[in-house]
């Protein structure tokens, strides 16, 4: 079959959810063995949907995945034996201990935390101290190494995770995605989906995933390098007001807040000094552009807004 | 087999550290117990009564003492007018009024002919009924006494009178501890079977946990049993807590045989942990279940013969308490205990119960899914 050795094929999935909501279009991608994928886009774009049919927890209305060549559909038992899912839920027994949760699931797919200790070692080091607390009295981030440790404590040659990150200090996000790295290099393919784009450059490819459509797929530089939009970071005194007149400015495409400063597109080669010339006839004081690199971020905005002229 | 010995591990590890369930197990048997065969029995006491005493004569005040001097009656006023009477009715003084027509006695003595007159206010259709039928016999005991104080030729001239003697069997002074404690340990078994056990499937949906096994080879029968077996043990443990109870609280005892009470809560627990996973595989959360379990209780309860005979209910609602589990336990625990009754007296009992316990399983293995379309 197509895409013979690809730890994960998706090819052509729908889901809807009763009638109007479209969850999933026409999802197709594939991933190796040995790679970190991210799925990265806003909540509700159907990530979790897309997570669940491939962990064998909802049924696709149409077209077809794979894991290790295995139907999501027919060999859903086979697949549960050989993949790691983390919820984006914390989904863990909060009344049982660190180590007796680590041992549960260890138990319940037939092996032991002995046998595949050298897995989560690095994580579960760091979780030591605290193993005989309730895992619902842990913090966080300490939850979701927990977690993590759970789906990879049988071995799983592919490890679904379900926004891993989201609720985490900015700290144990970045000791996270270092230990995704770790287990990326020994072999294990993972696909993790995200809503913060920053993350994207953790990952080998990115999907861009937007009302249930793939919008963008590549690695974070072959994205950037394929969305070269033209960007101007507009900084000005009252920053609401600077905002309002760029909307209001007739070659203006697009216009959006960007932490201090605003990000403008302008229509086909609309030169920018028209835009600045605009704002200080309105009245607007200290203002300067600067034509920016766009970020990922730049580019999500940009496809979301191509994908709503279209 | 040896991912089911884990699962129940795991489970008795999260039931043990559940504060709520072990204080259920342990505390529902004794309140429920210790103060509702107390608390609510049938027999309706301290009936308020006000007797209108028109007559005046030796009978009617006799008959009056009568009246006054039974524990089930309460005289609460002597008007003097029928009118006034009813006014005590309505301001809820007095429950019945016995109006004594002017020349009783003497009607009684010349024509041996007369009458009385009952009026109970019926907003509490039980107290109105019973104290009319208490104020009754009552009435004819009166009656009679008058008679055996008579003269033979009066005797003759009454015509002949049947005298009834009736013998309660097995419970002869009707102790209704003896009668309650029974059907109390089957809603008892009902409670901890079906609710304590769909509560604790749904918590697992509302944590999010169901979703992380149902992602592991754990196949669905192993879940399933993972949940019934402790739940069984536990209503296994609440109805010996619950019969201990009855030991040293009332002196109750089976009077049968134990292993026909064990043989038949084992199988009647089957079938309610079976409404129990349906319950559960019905719900989201754990509040959604407890709604639909007040509801499944309701009925249980209602129509299970606890309180009132099933025999005695409109037709209609015996067919459904033939459908109704909890009905069949209750009439074998109380035939245990206080007839002796054996398992082979209650062999259709056990076939019924045994076709529930099918019928709810196939029902909540049928419903309940690892995954969704």
């Amino acid at each position: 079959m197509a895409g013979e050795g690809q730890a994960v094929v998706v090819d052509g999935i729908c889901k809807s959810y009763g009638g109007d909501v479209q969850a999933l279009q026409n999802v197709s991608f594939e991933v190796k063995p040995g790679e970190l994928f991210g799925l990265i886009g806003p909540d509700g774009a159907g990530k979790t949907t897309l997570l669940r049919i491939l962990t064998t927890l909802l049924l696709a209305d149409s077209g077809s995945a794979s894991v290790h060549g295995l139907d999501v559909r027919r060999e859903f038992s086979a697949i549960r034996g050989i993949v790691g899912y983390m919820p984006g839920k914390f989904s863990l027994y909060q009344d049982l201990s660190v180590e007796e949760n680590l041992n549960f699931f260890a138990t319940v797919f037939g092996t032991t935390v002995k046998a595949n200790y050298h897995l989560v070692e690095d994580i579960y080091r760091q979780l030591e101290p605290f193993k005989t607390r309730l895992a619902g009295n842990l913090s966080g981030g300490m939850k979701q190494k927990l977690a993590l440790c759970c789906a990879l404590i049988h071995a799983p040659t592919v490890l679904f995770l379900d926004e891993p990150t989201t609720g985490v200090d900015p700290v144990s996000r970045k000791d996270f995605w270092g230990m995704l790295g770790r287990l990326r290099d020994s072999g294990i393919a993972i696909v993790v989906s995200t809503p913060y784009m920053d993350e994207a450059a953790r990952c080998e490819r990115i999907a861009l995933i937007q009302k249930g459509q793939i919008i963008a797929m590549d690695s974070l530089a072959g994205i950037l390098a394929s969305n070269q939009t033209e960007t101007y970071a507009v900084r000005g005194e009252g920053l609401l007001g600077v905002l309002k007149a760029l909307r209001a400015y007739p070659e203006t495409r697009y216009c959006y807040a960007f932490g201090q400063e605003h990000h403008l597109v302008l229509k086909g080669d609309a030169d920018p000094k028209g835009a600045e010339s605009f704002l200080r006839a309105q009245g607007h004081q200290d203002v300067s552009f600067r034509r920016i690199e766009p970020t990922i971020e730049d580019v999500f905005i940009a496809l979301m807004q191509d994908q709503a002229d279209v | 087999m040896q991912v089911l010995l884990y699962i129940l591990q795991k489970e008795f590890l999260l039931i043990f550290r559940d504060k709520t369930i072990l204080r259920l197990i342990f505390i529902m048997p004794l309140m429920q117990l210790l103060v509702i065969p107390l608390a609510a029995d049938y027999e309706v006491k301290h009936i308020a009564i006000a007797v209108v005493d028109l007559d005046h004569s030796s009978t009617s005040q006799r008959l009056t003492h009568k009246v006054g001097s039974s524990s089930y009656f309460q005289i609460i006023a002597t008007p003097h007018s029928y009118a006034e009477a009813t006014k005590l009715a309505e301001e809820g003084k007095a429950d019945i009024v016995l109006t004594i027509p002017p020349d009783f006695e003497r009607d009684l003595e010349t024509t041996g002919l007369t009458s009385l007159q009952l009026a109970a206010d019926a907003v509490d259709g039980v107290r109105a009924g019973l104290g009319t039928s208490y104020a009754l016999a009552m009435v004819r005991q009166f009656q009679a006494g008058m008679r055996s104080g008579a003269t033979s030729a009066d005797m003759s001239r009454a015509g002949p009178t049947i005298e009834v003697v009736s013998a309660n069997l097995y419970n002869p002074h009707i102790d209704y501890p003896k009668f309650m404690v029974p059907g109390l340990l089957a809603i008892l078994v009902t409670m901890v079977g079906a609710f304590l056990s769909a509560l604790n499937i749904v918590q697992e949906k509302e944590a999010g946990t169901i979703e992380q096994i149902n992602v592991t080879p754990i196949a669905k029968y192993q879940f399933i049993l993972g949940k019934l077996i402790p739940f069984w043990l536990l209503g296994l443990l609440s109805i010996t807590i619950g019969m201990l109870v009855g030991r040293v609280a009332f002196d109750l005892w089976p009077a049968g045989s134990l292993l026909t009470i064990y043989l038949f809560s084992a199988v009647y627990l089957i079938g309610v942990l079976g409404i129990g996973l349906f319950i559960s595989t019905l719900t989201e959360s754990q509040q959604q279940a407890t709604l639909i379990s007040f509801f499944f209780m309701m009925i249980f309860v209602l129509l299970s013969g606890l309180y009132t005979p099933i025999e005695s209910m409109p037709n209609w609602a015996q067919t459904i308490a033939a459908f109704n589990p909890p009905s069949y336990f209750v009439e074998v625990v109380r035939g245990v205990y206080i007839k002796g009754s054996e398992t082979r007296d209650l062999l259709p009992a056990l076939l019924r119960l045994g076709g529930f316990a099918l019928v709810f399983n196939l029902l909540a293995m049928w419903s309940y899914k690892k995954r969704s379309s």
